[in-house]
């Protein structure tokens, strides 16, 4: 017997979804260390696998993408516009995206970051991947958010958030800048072909930070409204 | 008249139990709707729910329901029609019974959530106005009940924005919300409480044999709006705070409070739905014996027969007994995006606007007031997602129950007719 739908009232929440798909696209880019890690060895089977687990959870994060659209119809009377819901989540998947494409350029090329430049680059990536840690925190006040009706402190403590995520993305734009110096020295002893790759990996790696800042700024349009 | 002296105690075992049913299948359907919030943000258990149910639907309808039974039975109908024909107004309230009753059946079988209000009314409405005259009915009454119909929603809705921004202002925008709500939930359970008690005082105690001033019925609803305040105070205390990182588990320990508001909420809301639905199950058997009683005479100014309102209220109690379980618990698995925070800011509208509409004597739906009040809260940004599909859906569903009932009850009125009276 079908049960009387009045709670039918109560749809799905998209906020849920959302901190599930940041969180696993977090740990997606998060992958990058280890992978990095096993490139420096020049370890190409530990690298290949590293890749592999980024790339399936790549896909899961796809999963939670797609699912989530559709559950978002358009009769749906949420607190937050809808079209802003996936703006967020469309920004959200390109961070896994992303980290996706850098480990597969990397192993496709078996490309080799130049000793000199070990240092310097893991740390460029680290400061990336505090930008979408960050960007994962903010989302996960979505919860919270919801409970305090979208406005007052909370509302505030997320915007100061996304502040510090502006101040992180600063952090990896001047860090790209010593480490473009200092393979600019290296260019000569290099392979030209290898150096055209490198420039297009700090580059990605640096979009992880600045998608991730993206993440913040739609997540703050939405909040303006 | 010759109907009426003969058949009468036929006539009314036959309504009895016609609206035992009725009340019965409002009490296994609705209890959903009234309960529904209370389980799905997990405030209560099953059984528990189940067991406020049914005191407070008792309660409900025994103390404060008569007032809106009294409109169905006399306020719809211009009885002057039936001066000499006594026994059409008998044949068309059991039919109206049996119309409002099975359109009740198949709708909760379809899982459409109709407002049982509305198929009595427009039962009661349709064999006056086909199967006898379109003079009989009272329209300006009719047209004053659809239009408070239009306008509770929109009440309760607003009612439900002003507790939850106020709940918003006092407890969730402060540096320490558990505290806050510690302090304030008391508040709205003396509300809840006050509500409650001041429609009983007022409206209920007449019949029980009490009759208290309006002065002093004031005096005792602060009364116990203050007990229930305290006893809510000293439970509150009890509640232990997640020893989790305070900022983590912050929110989480503030929706505790208020599951605890929402047990008076729920009770609230029980009693306010058995006020307020009771009548419509035996509002037509209450004209059923009130005309069988006095011999068939109709403007005869008689009370309500003593066991009309415990056997609605009993009726109803057996209805959630019986399938109240199980309605509830699909409706509690189905959702989870609910807090006890909305919850109660919904409920707690719904129910003190129908409280308020039942004390007055107008039959509102408590479905509809509680959608109002849940879109209330939506649009105080407070809810994660409504669907307006389903929304819209409910909408049509009461629409459609008007001319259904009124169809239905057209059906076995001639039918009845054609029995008794060939």
């Amino acid at each position: 017997m079908p049960i009387n739908t009045f709670l039918g009232v109560f749809a799905k929440s998209p906020l849920k979804p959302l901190e599930d798909h940041i969180n696993l696209v977090h740990k997606c880019s998060q992958g990058l260390l280890p992978f990095f890690k096993a490139v420096y060895a020049q370890d190409w089977k530990t690298a290949q696998q590293h890749q592999k687990a980024i790339s399936m959870l790549e896909k899961e994060a796809d999963e939670i993408k797609r699912e989530l659209r559709i559950n978002l119809p358009m009769g749906i009377f949420m607190p937050i516009q809808r079209q802003d819901v996936l703006d967020l989540l469309t920004q959200q998947d390109k961070i896994a995206n992303k980290a996706k494409d850098i480990s597969g350029r990397i192993l496709g090329r078996q490309l080799a970051i130049p000793a000199e430049l070990h240092e310097s680059f893991l740390e460029y990536l680290k400061r990336c991947l505090d930008a979408t840690d960050q960007a994962k925190k903010v989302i996960n006040e979505l919860d919270d958010l919801l409970e305090t009706g979208f406005r007052g402190r909370e509302l505030r403590v997320v915007e100061n958030m996304i502040e510090r995520l502006d101040e992180i993305e600063d952090d990896t734009d001047r860090l790209q800048i010593s480490l473009r110096r200092g393979l600019l020295a290296l260019e000569k002893e290099l392979n030209p072909v290898d150096v055209m790759f490198l420039y297009s990996i700090i580059d990605w790696v640096g979009e992880l930070a600045d998608i991730s800042e993206r993440v913040g700024s739609r997540l703050e349009l939405m909040l303006a409204n | 008249m010759d109907i009426i002296n003969s058949y009468g105690f036929i006539l009314i075992v036959v309504a009895a139990a016609v609206g035992f049913l009725m009340a019965w299948g409002i009490g296994a359907n609705d209890v959903a709707n009234a309960m529904g919030t209370s389980v799905g943000s997990k405030a209560l258990t099953i059984k528990q729910a189940i067991f406020i149910a049914m005191i407070f639907e008792f309660a409900g309808a025994y103390l404060a329901g008569g007032e809106v039974t009294s409109t169905i039975r006399k306020g719809i109908i211009d009885s002057a029609f039936f001066i000499n024909t006594p026994e059409l107004l008998v044949f068309g309230m059991i039919s109206a019974l049996f119309a409002a009753g099975i359109w009740l059946a198949f709708a909760s079988y379809l899982g459409w959530p109709v407002s049982t209000t509305h198929s009595i009314i427009g039962a009661i409405v349709g064999f006056a106005a086909v199967g006898v005259s379109s003079d009989a009915v009272e329209w300006a009454k009719v047209g004053g009940i659809v239009g408070s119909w239009i306008i509770t929603p929109a009440i309760s809705g607003f009612i439900a924005y002003l507790i939850f921004q106020s709940a918003q202002k006092l407890i969730f925008d402060t540096d320490n919300p558990f505290e806050s709500a510690k302090r304030y939930v008391p508040f709205y359970m003396a509300l809840a409480g006050f509500v409650m008690a001041l429609v009983t005082i007022k409206k209920g105690l007449k019949h029980v044999g009490l009759d208290i001033p309006a002065d002093q019925g004031y005096f005792i609803a602060i009364g116990i709006a203050v007990l229930v305040g305290v006893l809510g105070r000293l439970y509150i205390r009890r509640i232990k705070i997640d020893p989790k990182t305070e900022k983590e588990a912050q929110f989480a320990n503030v929706e505790k409070v208020f599951a605890v508001l929402m047990i008076v909420t729920a009770c609230c809301m029980a009693f306010a739905h058995g006020s307020n639905d009771v009548a419509n199950a035996i509002g037509p058997l209450a004209a059923v014996v009130s005309i069988v009683q006095s011999g068939g005479e109709i403007g005869a100014k008689s009370a309500l027969a003593w066991w009309i309102l415990p056997l609605g209220g009993i009726g109803i109690v057996a209805g959630l007994a019986l399938f109240g379980h199980r309605v509830i618990k699909t409706v509690g698995n189905g959702i989870t995006h609910l807090t006890p925070s909305r919850g109660f800011a919904a409920e707690l509208a719904a129910a003190t606007t129908v409280v308020i509409a039942s004390g007055s004597g107008l039959p509102i739906s408590t479905t509809q007031t509680l959608v109002g009040a849940v879109l209330g809260v939506g649009m105080a940004r407070g809810i994660a997602a409504i669907n307006l599909g389903v929304v819209r859906n409910i909408v049509v569903s009461w629409v459609i129950t008007l001319p259904a009932g009124a169809g239905l009850s057209i059906v076995f009125f001639f039918m009845i007719k054609g029995i008794f009276a060939p």
